[in-house]
């Protein structure tokens, strides 16, 4: 492109930009000059813009995944907001305003009246105060030498960290959203654990998607140095009010030398309603690297919100006796639609890894595990145990497992065993007939269901989980 | 209650499931401080008598009526006729996976104290309540801590609904088919552990096949039910004579008496 064809075609898209510079939103749309004006609009350096473009570039060459047992209507990539911040939001007048079933969540969830007029405001992370937590918590942290922040401050104070391990688990030729991901990506965290060091508390970011729509392309980045460990939890837990909105995130973790990182989530992003209107496409590349030798990388997550999730937390078992886990509890109700799973990658040797993943049918949604067991040539001694068990609620529900395991080495060992269960009559009539209601019925057979991966959840986050799915299944038997 | 009043009272109560009628036309009068066998062939309907009395769904009640602790049965929900003081004991007691046994008989007990005038116990106060019940059908407190029947053998599954019995103290405890699939320990313990929750105040109904249950719990009266009706009763006598005389003499005995009636 000549340079002056080139200034014709951005002009008008400039001049968007200019405009739109006050309310600090891109218009609609992706091309070049978007990603550079993204990256322009976070300072990055020169190797950052780079890396955009060329991750965009590829992008376009790419073919949006159709393999996942999900459906849904054709995304318009030139129909979407790639930067948009707070203030373009819009201000709910009153709380009258607010939707009644957001309120009787937040009630349900023990938030406190005046915490909830707060949200009038939509400023929803105020409720779980995430900034507060990481701005307290920070020179704590620093003394121990931990950096947690933003990716974006990480690249402007931390850059040769960021451009060492950004994009070496989940390069962006990985997949079409990660592609997107790393063209558009606006704002994430970035947490560094040095050498030996063992991190002074849980690190947690309830994300940012309430107060800014530019949270839709996330991307995390966590590097635990030669012994270093560290939990980090991620809360996804507040609705949204809107259509279909895309959310496509890349979290990649870095583990080295015995070092042990311990990813937790609980996503609650808006779903849709009961008829399936609205909610959130929940397109996420997940991926953590066991460099190291003894490392470990355990993932628990438990999905409940958004319309569609497309997701596969996963390890590549890289260092020798390196350990990958995967704890997930799967539920969709109403017209919810999760494709899900994991894909433990066994490269070294003795590497061992752990699946237990529980989904929860309701209503009539589609509910699939996915996993890849990948044992290669020279993973002498590998190991892994996989246990994948459904629930349906409801006559009107599906459940489906699609386990692929490969193994490349004669010694290692693959066990996978499902199951398939049912919340029937004679289950509810049991309960009944001890005097238990069908929803404290209902919450306890889940919880008993879900106990493995329960357990694996720090505290806090196991009893939100819990009184979380005991909300989405409300009303689904009876 | 006292010993002597009625506690269920059944007239003319005909059932289906699926359309089938199953039930056709029974009546029964239970007091407190009484024992009542119900046997009877296979398929005669016994089951089915115990699960429309608890209120289970699949069965639909098409005539008569039931009347326990003076308020009308029909119209009230399983699980408020657990709360009025209806228990059932399962001839298949349900698995619960990952639900602690003490969790599940503790969420019981508190879902019936309001209708019972009881407290609600927290896990402190009902541990030290469990423990002693557990004693009940001499069950290691171990039991406590694993899933509700998960895993446990036909015997074991039994004593844990005896155990529940003992846990919500219910008016009526109707048994069906306890004594199914034990050894004869295990029939001992159950026996043993009804005996001593049956009191002046409450009582028993027990759906049975076989008179050596009766060995361990004494009944006051035995029916014997088939096609739907309770075609005989008799004392405790009357089930020695089925054991030895099978069920045929009844029918026919019932049928020459309808014929002359």
């Amino acid at each position: 492109m000549s340079s002056s064809l080139h200034a014709v075609v951005s002009q008008p898209y400039k001049h968007g930009f200019v405009t739109e510079i006050e309310s600090e939103s891109l218009p609609k749309g992706l091309n070049e000059d978007v990603v550079r004006a993204i990256s322009a609009k976070k300072n990055e350096p020169e190797w950052m813009l780079e890396f955009r473009l060329k991750a965009y570039r590829h992008w376009l060459t790419m073919e949006e995944p159709r393999w996942p047992n999900v459906d849904y209507p054709e995304i318009d990539f030139q129909d979407i907001v790639y930067y948009s911040a707070p203030k373009k939001k819009p201000t709910l007048n009153s709380m009258d305003e607010v939707d009644p079933e957001l309120i009787r969540t937040f009630e349900k969830l023990g938030i406190p009246l005046s915490e909830q007029k707060m949200l009038a405001n939509v400023a929803v992370d105020v409720v779980f105060d995430s900034v507060s937590v990481t701005t307290t918590f920070k020179e704590k942290l620093a003394e121990a030498g931990v950096i947690f922040c933003s990716i974006s401050e990480a690249i402007q104070k931390y850059p040769d960290l960021v451009r060492k391990y950004i994009g070496s688990v989940v390069p962006y030729t990985d997949n079409f959203y990660a592609a997107l991901n790393t063209a558009v990506f606006t704002d994430g965290s970035f947490c560094f654990i040095p050498k030996g060091v063992a991190c002074p508390m849980e690190l947690s970011t309830y994300f940012r998607i309430n107060n800014e729509e530019s949270g839709q392309f996330e991307r995390t980045l966590i590097v635990a140095e030669e012994g270093a460990s560290v939990s980090y939890l991620e809360g996804c837990t507040a609705p949204q009010f809107d259509t279909n909105q895309l959310h496509a995130a890349v979290v990649e973790l870095v583990a080295l030398d015995d070092a042990d990182i311990k990813y937790s989530t609980v996503q609650n992003w808006y779903a849709g309603d009961e008829n399936g209107v609205g909610g959130i496409f929940n397109f996420v590349t997940k991926r953590g690297l066991c460099k190291g030798k003894n490392s470990k990388i355990s993932w628990t997550q438990v999905e409940t919100g958004s319309a569609i999730t497309w997701k596969y937390p996963s390890c590549v078992l890289l260092g020798d006796n390196s350990v990958g886990e995967f704890y997930s509890v799967a539920l969709t109700n109403h017209k919810q639609q999760a494709d899900t799973g994991t894909k433990m990658i066994h490269i070294g040797r003795n590497t061992r890894s752990t699946i237990i993943s529980k989904g929860i049918s309701a209503g009539q949604s589609n509910n699939s595990y996915r996993g890849l067991v990948k044992i290669g040539p020279k993973a002498h001694g590998a190991r892994n145990y996989s246990q994948c068990d459904s629930m349906l609620i409801g006559p009107n529900c599906q459940a489906n497992t699609f386990p692929y395991i490969e193994v490349g080495n004669p010694s290692a060992k693959v066990e996978h065993e499902a199951s398939t269960s049912k919340i029937g009559e004679e289950q509810m009539f049991y309960f009944a007939q001890r005097g238990i209601g069908a929803e404290e019925a209902i919450s306890m057979i889940i919880n008993g269901f879900c106990k493995d991966v329960f357990t694996q959840l720090p505290m806090e986050f196991a009893v939100e989980a819990t009184k979380l799915l005991g909300l989405k299944l409300e009303g689904s038997v009876g | 209650m006292a010993k002597g009043d009625i506690i269920l009272e059944v007239r003319d109560l005909t059932a289906s499931v699926a359309g089938v009628e199953i039930l056709k036309g029974i009546s029964l009068t239970v007091r407190a401080g009484e024992i009542h066998a119900i046997m009877g062939p296979n398929g005669s309907g016994k089951s089915t008598f115990s699960k429309v009395l608890a209120g289970h769904p699949d069965y639909e009640v098409t005539g008569g009526s039931i009347t326990f602790m003076g308020q009308n049965l029909l119209e009230m929900e399983a699980e408020d006729r657990a709360k009025a003081g209806l228990f059932l004991a399962f001839q298949y007691p349900i698995e619960i996976p990952g639900v602690s046994n003490a969790s599940f008989l503790r969420l019981a007990y508190n879902s019936v104290a309001e209708t019972r005038g009881w407290d609600e116990l927290d896990p402190l106060e009902f541990d030290d309540f469990i423990r002693e019940k557990i004693q009940v059908v001499e069950m290691d407190p171990a039991f406590l801590e694993r899933s509700v029947n998960e895993g446990f053998s036909g015997g074991e599954k039994k004593r844990n609904e005896i155990l529940q019995m003992a846990v919500l103290q219910p008016s009526l405890g109707v048994l069906d088919e306890i004594d199914s699939g034990l050894d004869i320990d295990a029939l001992r313990i159950v026996s043993q552990g009804v005996n001593q929750i049956s009191n002046d105040n409450n009582a028993m109904v027990m759906v049975t096949h076989y008179q050596r249950l009766l060995d361990y719990i004494t009944p006051d009266f035995v029916h014997v039910v088939s096609d739907g009706q309770i075609i005989k009763t008799g004392g405790k006598e009357l089930a020695l004579e089925l054991e030895r005389r099978g069920y045929d003499w009844v029918r026919e005995e019932f049928e020459r008496r309808t014929v002359t009636a």
